[in-house]
């Protein structure tokens, strides 16, 4: 699960989110599902928008679903809307990137391309975005687990 | 009817609140549970009632539990007052991460489960819980193996092997007389299930055991490992029991008869 948004929220959601996963599996014995964890996540949103003090958290959430095997992206925001999607964004970064993912993905992408398209995210967003961001982390979710990829971070990227 | 067993929390004249003494007569007529320490491994054990002809034994609850990634239970005495208590073990288990961000230590979560039951002994409205507890488990970044005990009256202690339940006390005397400080995997299983044969009669398929190891998830022993254990240790009391005789030369039995279940409480 990847979050944005107002910095201390984030943290103390995100860790609230696992907490409860951790003990759903625990009393039942079995692990939630991506979409099971995404429609848990929706309803605390909704829920905390219409409390007093609402987290301002904007998450994306990647899974594999464990019975299936298949891949799922959920798209949620502070508003607590939920999409599943293919490639996702949040932030600035959804204004750069999504052209790009629009022209550069397809439905039957592997590792190695998705890696690529990262990339190009990545440079675009080094090459135009006027913040000077401190490096990306990258995280592959597999059937296996979460795995995290190391990215050059001091890569100039140069204007065209 | 005297009236001091009536009201929980109400002493009797010569000092006993009844309640918890009938908890713990609870604790008593339930399935024998027993835990062992080893070297760097901790083992439960556990009775397991034998399922009726019609019953799914797929879904039928264990009376192991694991209450964290790091922290198993097993109980001895009511089964839906233990399900209570242990959701409340994994509330807690969950909610210490959370604040701490560090998994309960197994004292702590020990002392949690304690304290509930301590406090459902002297409160109004409630009866106690009906179980005694063993906690097992490894701390965080710790290969020393723990092993707790809990019962009704919120009382906890820390042992190297114990038993509770139906018999527990057979158990435990057996459990005095061979457990040793370094025991490896192998004996340390070894030790659980030939001191719960000392009561469970009907072998193999009425055992339950689990395992812990350090940074490991729980392991429960499947259910043909159980039989070969079962088998090995039978046939070496059978061996035993042969020299024995070949030895004294008269047909004694071979293996002494358990004292009647009356048990002194603790």
């Amino acid at each position: 699960m990847a979050f944005s948004g107002e910095s201390g929220d984030t943290v103390q959601f995100a860790e609230y989110i696992q907490a409860n996963a951790a003990l759903y599996s625990m009393r039942n014995d079995t692990e939630l599902s991506p979409s099971a964890v995404a429609n848990f996540v929706r309803g605390e949103l909704a829920r905390s928008l219409r409390s007093r003090s609402p987290y301002t958290v904007n998450l994306l959430l990647g899974g594999i679903d464990p019975v299936s095997e298949k891949p799922h992206l959920y798209w949620v925001d502070y508003l607590a809307s939920l999409a599943p999607l293919p490639y996702a964004a949040h932030g600035y970064a959804q204004y750069y990137c999504l052209s790009i993912l629009d022209k550069h993905h397809h439905p039957d992408c592997s590792l190695e391309e998705g890696l690529a398209l990262l990339t190009l995210c990545t440079d675009e967003l080094k090459r135009r975005l006027p913040i000077d961001y401190k490096g990306m982390l990258v995280k592959v979710v597999t059937k296996d687990g979460v795995q995290e990829i190391a990215v050059d971070n001091d890569k100039v990227v140069r204007s065209a | 009817m005297s009236g001091y067993d009536r009201a929980l929390s109400v002493f009797s004249p010569d000092g006993h609140v009844f309640q918890v003494e009938y908890a713990m007569e609870a604790v008593k007529r339930g399935t024998c549970a027993v835990g062992v320490k080893g070297k760097d491994i901790v083992v439960l054990g556990c009775e397991k009632r034998s399922a009726l002809k019609l019953q799914d034994t797929r879904i039928t609850p264990s009376k192991i539990a694991l209450v964290d990634d790091h922290v198993c239970l097993a109980f001895a005495g009511l089964n839906a007052d233990a399900r209570i208590l242990i959701d409340k073990a994994r509330l807690e288990a969950q909610s210490h991460r959370l604040t701490v961000e560090d998994p309960s230590s197994i004292e702590y979560i020990t002392k949690y489960i304690a304290g509930v039951q301590q406090r459902y002994t002297q409160s109004g409205g409630v009866r106690p819980f009906g179980i005694s507890t063993l906690v097992v488990g490894f701390d965080k970044n710790d290969s020393t193996p723990r092993l707790y005990q809990t019962e009704p009256s919120g009382i906890y202690s820390a042992w190297k092997a114990n038993a509770i339940g139906r018999s527990s006390k057979t158990v435990r005397e057996f459990l005095e007389r061979n457990h040793q400080d370094d025991m490896d995997r192998e004996q340390t299983i070894q030790l659980t299930i030939k001191s719960l044969l000392e009561v469970v009669q009907t072998g193999a398929k009425n055992i339950e055991v689990a395992i812990m190891a350090p940074g490991k998830t729980l392991e429960m022993l499947p259910d043909d490992q159980i039989e070969s254990y079962v088998k090995s240790i039978e046939t070496e009391k059978q061996e035993e029991a042969a020299k024995k005789k070949t030895r004294t030369g008269t047909t004694t039995a071979a293996i002494l008869t358990r004292p009647g279940g009356g048990e002194s409480t603790e």
